[in-house]
């Protein structure tokens, strides 16, 4: 990575974007009003930095992206363990999954977020439901992922290893499960942002907590700066997921050829 | 007389119909040979003859319907650690480096790790591969990438290897480098093999006999003895002028060239 950063084109490119964003945040303050776009459409920049600090100290938004992110990882996480676990039991079993496949198909169509309200009535206006949502809509890119990777293993290897009197559990953490970790992180790429969704939705059917509740909330009032602040720190926490994913992801999965090729 | 290392007795091979009702296909049939302590013996035949069929048995992956197969005197009913298979394509790992997918078969077998280590190093060396002992698979091209796998069936020291075509992927010219380093490898560890091949003059390069199959249902039709020196230079053996003989008689065996269209 060091290498990468004192490399004269990467430097450039750094620049740009730079300067993309300087340009980006002008247009954002002058543009609106330069077209007669009145503020309460778009609000210029400052006016969304002056309601974030607004908030940050009458409205507790730390207190509610903390709420958010919380159940954004808890759903996340337990989601991943779920959709990996079930990944693995039916990549093992071809007759599981053959009898089970055409309700794990109804589910994966079903539209995840249209839950929340059964939920919300469920579990009343808890954290639950949204932890729910969450764990729902991250099962499936990640499930689907793993199954699809245990299938794809050459037959030939497990051959192999059962030739050298290689146990089921040895397969298993040897072949396996390395083989499956490359979609396994696809699949929690494409999970972190929609987790993000599940829980925001699940807020907005109901609740007092959360920065999909202060969406609501900043709707009502007719603020829209407090939707665009809103907007962002969900942003924010969704990059930092994604980021925290794509971290571990480069230290785990050193061996791609396209990542090695990068690093060296 | 030397020990027998592999045997055959009787052995057939039927696979169930892939339809109902229809017969069982028979993929080998009465197949009966001995290979001793030290010998290689490369087994030739039309595709889907059987060959692959007959290696699987050996290992132990596949049982024989009838008959036996025999290593070290043993009767072969499961995977076993007197016998280590080696295919066309290199199996590698692609999550680990070299030395550690030399290492596999001893990692399984529960071998301490520093012993494993001295082991796959010292035969990454032999194969020529010591520079890439920390190298992942892709970083490597086609003939190491076999050459690794070679090192990794070696490393858990069997007294026979099965290989089924193992060089049949590469180019002419890695390949006879490659025969090169197997036929000094097995003449300097003294090891027993059985060679899968289609290759005619790979055959006769690198083994001491040649056993021929017939069509499908498989059996040995002729079992040649390769009367040429220096089976540990397989590239001297193809330049003897014996070698050319042998192909035409094998060719005859085969029915090569004989088919009008
Ligand atoms: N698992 C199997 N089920 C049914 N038939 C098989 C199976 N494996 C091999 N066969 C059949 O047995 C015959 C021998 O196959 P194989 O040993 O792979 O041939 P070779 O390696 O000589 O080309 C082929 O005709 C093939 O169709
Ligand atoms: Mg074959």
């Amino acid at each position: 990575m060091g290498s990468e950063l004192s490399n004269p084109a990467t430097q450039r490119m750094m620049i740009g974007s730079f300067l993309l964003a300087i340009v980006f945040l002008a247009v954002w303050e002058w543009g609106p009003a330069a077209f007669g776009i009145p503020q309460f459409i778009i609000p210029p920049a400052s006016k969304v930095w002056d309601e974030f600090l607004r908030m940050l100290t009458r409205d507790r938004l730390m207190f509610h992206t903390g709420i958010t992110a919380m159940q954004v990882v808890v759903g996340f996480v337990l989601g991943m363990i779920l959709g990996m676990l079930v990944g693995f039991l039916l990549g093992m079993s071809p007759t599981a999954e053959f009898v089970l496949s055409p309700y794990i198909l109804a589910l994966q169509i079903a539209p995840k977020v249209a839950f929340a309200p059964l939920f919300v009535i469920w579990f009343g206006y808890t954290v639950y439901p949204k932890i729910l949502v969450a764990i729902l809509i991250v099962f499936f890119p990640i499930m689907i992922n793993v199954l699809g990777a245990v299938r794809a293993i050459d037959p030939d290897i497990v051959r192999l290893a059962r030739s050298f009197n290689a146990s089921k559990l040895q397969i298993f953490w040897k072949i396996e499960f390395p083989a499956s970790l490359p979609p396994f992180f696809a699949g929690l790429r494409i999970a972190a942002t929609l987790a993000v969704i599940g829980v925001v939705v699940g807020e907005l059917v109901g609740g007092n907590q959360g920065l999909g509740y202060l969406l609501t909330f900043g709707e009502g009032a007719g603020n829209t700066p407090m939707v665009f602040v809103t907007i962002i720190m969900l942003t924010v926490i969704g990059i930092l997921l994604y980021g925290a994913i794509v971290l571990i992801e480069n230290r785990v999965l050193h061996w791609l050829p396209g990542r090695a090729r990068r690093a060296s | 007389m030397k020990t027998i290392r592999l045997e055959c007795r009787n052995v057939t091979k039927r696979f169930a119909a892939q339809r109902k009702g229809e017969a069982p296909i028979v993929a080998v049939q009465n197949l009966n040979f001995k290979i001793a302590d030290g010998e290689v013996v490369s087994l030739i035949g039309p595709s889907g003859c059987g060959k692959s069929t007959l290696l699987n048995m050996g290992s132990g992956l596949d049982p024989a319907s009838d008959g036996e197969v025999m290593v070290d005197g043993e009767k072969v009913i499961k995977p076993n650690e007197h016998v280590a298979f080696m295919l066309q394509k290199d199996l590698l790992l692609p999550w680990r480096t070299i030395r550690q997918n030399v290492e596999f078969g001893l990692e399984i077998r529960g071998v301490p790790a520093s012993e494993r280590k001295a082991t796959a190093l010292g035969l990454l060396k032999k194969c020529r591969l010591p520079d890439f002992a920390d190298h992942y698979p892709h970083q490597l091209s086609g003939g190491m990438r076999q050459r690794a796998a070679l090192a990794r069936t070696l490393a858990v020291d069997p007294a026979v290897l099965l290989m089924d075509e193992p060089f049949s992927a590469l180019d002419a010219q890695t390949k006879m480098v490659l025969q090169q380093d197997l036929g000094r490898t097995l003449a300097e560890t003294g090891k027993t093999a059985l060679f899968v091949t289609h290759d005619l003059v790979e055959a006769i390069a690198l083994s001491d006999r040649v056993l021929v199959m017939s069509q499908r249902p498989g059996t040995i039709i002729e079992e040649i003895v390769v009367d040429i020196p220096g089976r540990d230079n397989p590239m001297e053996r193809r330049k003897s002028p014996k070698t050319g003989p042998y192909i035409a008689q094998l060719m005859s065996l085969l029915h090569i060239g004989e088919e009008v269209h």
